[in-house]
């Protein structure tokens, strides 16, 4: 466990280096643009880091077989989230999108088909996260999503620190010793899907399967984790992944 | 419309003054929203600290306090702060503490003055209290001049509708069995769509004429024309109509214009009726009036008792036809009245005119025309300074029980303070009556507080008028002079004090303490009416009603400019709120009272009801101030 941490705890530290290092070698200019912007020093207090809520809705959970149809961006911090800056684009996804898909995302098929390729919408997504910490809630779809996808359009993918709000939710109610007692004690584990994790601060329960929504309401979901659990002067380090 | 802030436009458009907003303005301010989480217990605004947002509660609780920490007010989901310091220097005056862990909408201060300036509803809400207030009672005036009573409440049943081939002779035979006075006349459609109609047959028909009753008379039989003459020769242009949405003034007034006694109604292009002038003059009797001439044709106390369901519906009908507080309290004070003067002419009826001149006073809400139809009754007898107890009380003592028996018969119950013509204590001659007055006036005592604030709303309703006159003027001279009289009745006036806030489900108490009713009477409109006769009394007037006292109150220096104005809407607002509370227990087949629950309060009037509390509390404060115990009369005690 101590060694598990120790090394999350070192790889960590080491974002920025990767970044500095794929901003040098990176043969696309966009890519190099992004990676260069970097991401806030390991040690700047949470309170102070520039944010991106990012939230990916995608026709399944395989990054083989399944494609994005919409995202939506937030840039925030934890003091506010503007409305004003909030970015929502649907793309034409590359593979065929099913018909569940579609009433879960209140996407239809007119607007898929009116959409742009991922391609044409890519320098101004990778302009509203540059230089700024990336926050998604369950970091396993949007990373690997958003690297694919860059990876067939630009030949070299992108990946980038992120803070996980599932994770933070993880950290309490899955790795705690009162975690390990419920689970010894064969009870049902909390559940630290977006809505539930919501709840238990009191937030608002909000139609979910929208990228926009739910990028706002992870956004406000890590500002009432952080109020509750941390303090505003937490190194992001401590808190990325 | 932008889906992706659907949830947030959503959200704000079900609370005012949102709610008011259209559509466009709307999904600007959701679109301009920031948003930020506050742990329960933190700071939300800190005294002083610059402001340049309106804050607005999307979920959990939020604490205002006052610059001494003491709480102000207490918000929850819906609710807006921080309007005041916009309005005026953007320093926060007062601070906010989340109350539970809170998500705030933050709406920008160039959105928040935009909306100010776009929209008057919006404007009227943020302003402080009274703009607000008056607002709401002009907005419920305004709306039900609109719902007036349409004309389809009159039909009772379909019209008669006869082709244009029938003759005249058959014609006069079906309105006669329909016990009808009038026929509408049918043609096929000639296919212009503004004037067809379908019928359950799908036969496509339009409306050619009408042929009344008079028809008869004038075209037919004074011109000659055989039975078997078509009806359609003898109707000329298309009749007037009316669409049965239309008010029922609307009909009348169209009649009126026209010189028309029978009046098509339409719903669209269908005839669904005919409406006759009498059916409006019918419908115009179910009014107070009618009811006022009907207590006076009664000549006994059971036909009078049988009167006491047409007072509700009375009531009912005044209310959804938007009358304001003034008007009901009014009318149904009238009706009171009448009973009182009808049962003291049966009752002098049967024991033979009064030995000595009197004066039936009547007290309370029935003195002041303000009442409803949750009364009891407050009542004296004012008797002649010839009255000799020995020769005379026998007569007056069986005369005020037939009325006060009579009354509570009729839905007036009786007093249980026993302030009743009956108690040989209220039932003493006029002399008496000043020296009562001036012990009050001059020696206030718990007890004689209490009944200044019961006898000093009086008035005559039936016997020698002159005697409650002199008693007013006696008041109105007096009390002025009286600090330490006015000092008592200011401290009187604080036992009842209005709730701090009311919420969706809950009235908020000084001490934080939740209840799920609250008494509107006890803690709103009495309280009121108690400090508005303060006022009146230390001003010399001797008006009865709270309204007109308030116009005399304001020809004097007593509040400050505006004050006046926030007490009347303030006191409407509680009125009405009270009024179509028993108006919605009647016609929900409840015994009506005065019990509020905060969950069968529209949201709007929620916010109107706790600025109309708010108004009353900060009056009862200033009252305290302005009536001061004088310096002397401590010793006195």
């Amino acid at each position: 466990m101590l060694s598990h941490r120790l090394s999350r705890r070192a790889e960590a530290r080491e974002w920025p280096t990767y970044l500095e290092q794929r901003a040098t070698e990176t043969q696309s200019p966009l890519l190099q643009r992004f990676f260069a912007a970097g991401c806030p020093a390991p040690d700047t207090p949470i309170g102070e880091a520039p944010l991106v809520a990012l939230d990916l809705e995608t026709t399944g959970l395989d990054v083989q077989r399944h494609a994005i149809v919409s995202i939506g961006a937030v840039p925030f911090t934890l003091a506010r989230i503007p409305l004003a800056r909030r970015r929502h684009w649907i793309v034409r996804p590359t593979r065929p999108l099913s018909g569940q898909s579609i009433t879960l995302h209140r996407i239809t098929h007119t607007e898929v088909e009116a959409a742009p390729d991922l391609a044409e919408i890519l320098p101004e997504l990778l302009k509203t996260l540059a230089g700024r910490l990336v926050v998604v809630h369950y970091r396993h779809i949007e990373r690997p999503f958003l690297d694919a996808a860059i990876r067939a359009r630009l030949g070299e993918g992108a990946r980038f620190p992120m803070i996980d709000t599932m994770s933070l939710e993880a950290r309490r109610h899955r790795l705690s010793p009162w975690a390990r007692l419920r689970r010894w004690m064969r009870r049902p584990p909390v559940s630290i899907r977006l809505p539930d994790s919501r709840r238990r601060y009191g937030l608002p329960d909000y139609h979910g399967h929208h990228a926009l929504v739910d990028a706002l309401a992870t956004a406000e979901l890590l500002q009432a984790q952080i109020a509750h659990h941390y303090r505003l002067s937490m190194p992001v380090h401590e808190l990325w992944s | 419309m932008d889906t992706e802030i659907l949830e947030i436009r959503q959200h704000m458009g079900r609370f005012p003054p949102f709610d008011v907003l259209d559509d466009a303005l709307l999904d600007e301010v959701a679109g301009r929203v920031e948003v930020s989480y506050f742990q329960a217990g933190t700071d939300i605004l800190r005294l002083d600290q610059e402001l340049h947002e309106l804050c607005y509660i999307r979920s959990g609780a939020v604490e205002i306090r006052r610059r001494t920490g003491e709480l102000y007010n207490r918000l929850g989901e819906g609710d807006i702060f921080g309007q005041f310091s916009l309005l005026r220097n953007n320093r926060v005056r007062f601070p906010a503490i989340a109350l539970e862990d809170t998500l705030l909408y933050f709406i920008p201060e160039d959105v928040f003055l935009r909306l100010c300036e776009a929209d008057e509803h919006f404007a009227d809400f943020v302003e402080l209290e009274r703009p607000r207030l008056e607002a709401a009672v002009e907005e419920h005036r305004k709306a039900n001049d609109m719902i007036i009573t349409r004309v389809r409440k009159l039909l009772t049943r379909y019209p008669v509708m006869l082709e244009a081939s029938t003759t005249v002779q058959q014609a006069a035979r079906q309105i006669s069995e329909a016990q009808a006075t009038a026929a509408l006349i049918l043609d096929a459609s000639d296919g212009d769509p503004r004037h067809t109609f379908i019928d359950s047959e799908k036969r496509a028909w339009r409306l050619r004429g009408i042929l009344t009753d008079s028809d008869f008379r004038t075209r037919i039989v004074a011109e000659g024309l055989p039975p078997d003459t078509p009806v359609g020769e003898l109707i000329g242009k298309r009749p007037i109509t009316i669409q049965s949405d239309e008010s029922v003034h609307e009909a009348m007034l169209c009649m009126l214009r026209n010189n028309i006694h029978h009046l098509p109604v339409l719903y669209r292009r269908r005839p669904v009726g005919v409406l006759h002038l009498s059916d409006i003059i019918r419908y115009e009797t179910h009014s107070s009036l009618y009811l006022v001439s009907n207590i006076f044709s009664q000549s006994s106390v059971e036909g009078l008792a049988r009167l006491a369901p047409d007072v509700r519906a009375a009531f009912v009908r005044m209310v959804e036809e938007g009358a304001n507080s003034q008007m009901v309290g009014s009318a149904l004070s009238t009706v009171g009245r009448s009973f009182v003067r009808r049962l003291l002419e049966l009752a002098e009826e049967a024991l033979g005119p009064p030995p000595v001149g009197y004066c039936f006073m009547v007290n309370g809400s029935m003195a002041r025309n303000e009442q409803t139809v949750v009364t009891d009754q407050d009542n004296a007898l004012i008797l002649s300074d010839d009255f000799e107890p020995t020769r005379h009380d026998a007569y007056f003592a069986e005369l005020a029980q037939r009325v006060c028996d009579g009354l509570d018969a009729c839905g007036y119950a009786y007093c249980k303070g026993e302030v009743m013509a009956t108690n040989p204590r209220w039932r003493q001659p006029l002399s008496v009556w000043k020296r009562y007055f001036d012990e009050w006036i001059e020696t206030p005592t718990p007890e004689r507080l209490l009944h200044s604030s019961i006898f000093f709303d009086l008035d005559s309703a039936y016997g020698e008028e002159a005697y409650v006159e002199q008693l007013q003027d006696q008041i109105a001279r007096k009390a002025p002079q009286n600090p330490r009289f006015l000092a008592a009745m200011a401290r009187n006036a604080l036992n009842r004090k209005p709730p701090l806030g009311v919420f969706r489900t809950f009235v908020m108490e000084k001490d934080g303490k939740h209840n799920n009713s609250i008494n509107i009477k006890r803690r709103g409109t009495a309280p009121m009416v108690d400090l508005i006769r303060i006022h009146a009394l230390a001003c010399g007037s001797s008006a009865q009603n709270s309204f007109e006292r308030l116009d005399d109150i304001d020809r004097t220096q007593l509040l400050a400019p505006g004050a006046g104005d926030k007490l009347r809407y303030a006191m409407e607002l509680l009125s009405m709120v009270r009024i179509r509370h028993q108006v919605y227990d009647i016609q929900h087949e409840h015994t009506p009272d005065n019990n509020i629950e905060p969950e069968n309060v529209a949201d709007s009037e929620r916010h109107h009801l706790k600025d109309a509390f708010q108004v009353l509390s900060h009056a009862q404060k200033f009252l305290k101030y302005r009536y001061p115990i004088p310096p002397h009369s401590s010793r006195e005690r």
